[in-house]
């Protein structure tokens, strides 16, 4: 199943590959949304405090964009039928583009973060370390949700509206935790709340990974 | 269509007797709340309707995972139902929950955990609703459907924890031994005429989720004629 997976992974990333401009629109839709919130801010100086917060709202509105994407070539060409003919677990279908999912929103993650600390003076006052592992678990914890309900829209009337509504309310958790562990990292941890937020966004993946990837075949199978 | 009266009419009306029964010994029988007076009156609606509404998406979760399992339309149908039926209560606990904190804590809406956990519970379940509305395929809608509404339902014990998890404003749980006789049964009698009113309302609104589904089921075919 790993080696089914990592094919699937590759056949997305090579797609994207060979044409960027899914990754590119992503990093210029959520500088944007950071540029925005910035002319909306009454004062320059909270705008390092709401650094971390920002990332987040930026990435999950672009993470819309990009799940909604993930199965448009499948649909559009006919290949979801071809996609799901082949002889592989329909997990290891979910997994390779759950993992290409977060890998493009963690891509887009790193390239948003310098900015914040240019444009908008935020410190870092934690550990490095710890700021990649919020990024990695608060994109991955977007990735999972996002595909399968990805995979559910792009079979649905008004896809455009209808994954934000599903997805928005069901990643509140997530998005909470990675703003606030983002946002302790960046102004310090005085009262040590880093791993607490941490722990909240690993059992957040580990119960939707995992229940995504039981579901995301049957969803498939109906659709 | 059959012009018998539905047993859950008659649930339904013993429900509303109960509720007027239980409004009026809720507004002008029980005693007032030691802290709060009258304002705590309120406690014989809203804490019902939590409770219920809870209870109403924990059914959705369990109808989802039935459906999932077995293929069965009924079950979809019940998750249509309780899904609709639980938002409706969930709205009205959020707003019962204002006209309560607005004399007690000052403010129509704060964020306090308790809050936001249950808007948050209640929009994913708006989704659920709207979901059901993004395809006319009966099948893929009951698939669709029953997965949203378990993810759904991760929100249900979240939001009930919630206010032992994170402490603020919303006060916890209060045990039943905590609360005086005269006031334990107004609200006993609340929560069954409630019970008995949502069954109803359920139970119809599973009957007409029956009714869409047959009226959108396809002609059967005729019959080959034999040569």
């Amino acid at each position: 199943m790993i080696r089914q997976t990592l094919a699937v992974l590759r056949k997305e990333l090579l797609v994207e590959w060979r044409d960027r401009s899914r990754i590119s629109g992503l990093f210029f839709f959520a500088m944007a949304i950071v540029l925005l919130v910035a002319f909306a801010s009454p004062s320059e100086a909270i705008l390092a405090r709401q650094a971390g917060g920002i990332l987040w709202i930026g990435l999950l509105l672009a993470s819309t964009r990009s799940l909604d994407q993930s199965f448009a070539t499948e649909m559009e060409h006919g290949a979801l039928e071809g996609l799901l003919l082949w002889p592989v677990d329909s997990r290891s279908i979910f997994y390779g583009k759950a993992l290409a999912n977060t890998l493009i929103l963690l891509c887009v993650a790193l390239a948003i973060v310098p900015l914040l600390f240019g444009m908008y003076g935020a410190q870092m006052r934690g550990s490095p370390t710890l700021l990649l592992a919020f990024l990695v678990m608060g994109c991955a914890a977007l990735g999972a949700p996002g595909t399968l309900f990805g995979g559910i829209v792009a079979q649905a009337r008004g896809s455009s509206v209808l994954l934000p509504l599903l997805l928005f309310p069901l990643v509140v958790p997530a998005v909470l935790a990675a703003a606030k562990g983002t946002t302790v990292v960046m102004e310090g941890d005085p009262m040590g709340q880093g791993g607490s937020w941490l722990a909240l966004l690993v059992a957040f993946n580990a119960l939707h990974w995992s229940l995504s990837g039981l579901f995301f075949g049957r969803v498939l199978e109906d659709g | 269509m059959s012009r018998r009266i539905k047993w859950e009419h008659i649930v339904g009306l013993l429900g509303v007797l109960g509720m007027i029964g239980g409004h009026y010994a809720g507004l002008f029988v029980a005693p007032p709340e030691r802290m709060m007076g009258d304002v705590g009156r309120i406690f014989y609606v809203h804490v019902p309707v939590a409770i219920l509404s809870m209870l109403m998406f924990s059914v959705s979760g369990l109808a989802a995972l039935g459906y999932l399992m077995t293929s069965r339309m009924s079950l979809d149908w019940l998750v249509e139902s309780t899904v609709e039926v639980g938002v409706m209560l969930s709205t009205l606990l959020l707003i019962l929950g204002s006209v309560w904190a607005r004399p007690t804590w000052g403010v129509w809406w704060t964020w306090d955990p308790r809050l936001i956990t249950a808007t948050v519970l209640l929009l994913t379940f708006v989704g659920v609703m709207l979901l059901r509305s993004a395809t006319t395929n009966p099948e893929k809608r009951a698939t669709w459907s029953s997965v949203a509404t378990l993810f759904a339902w991760v929100n249900v014990p979240i939001t009930y924890k919630s206010v032992q998890w994170w402490r603020s404003l919303h006060q916890i749980q209060t045990p039943q031994d905590a609360i005086s006789d005269p006031m334990r049964i107004v609200y006993h009698e609340n929560m069954i005429a409630m019970i008995l009113v949502l069954v109803w309302f359920v139970a119809w609104r599973w009957r007409i989720a029956k009714s869409a589904a047959l009226a959108e089921a396809p002609e059967p075919l005729p019959e080959a004629v034999n040569p």
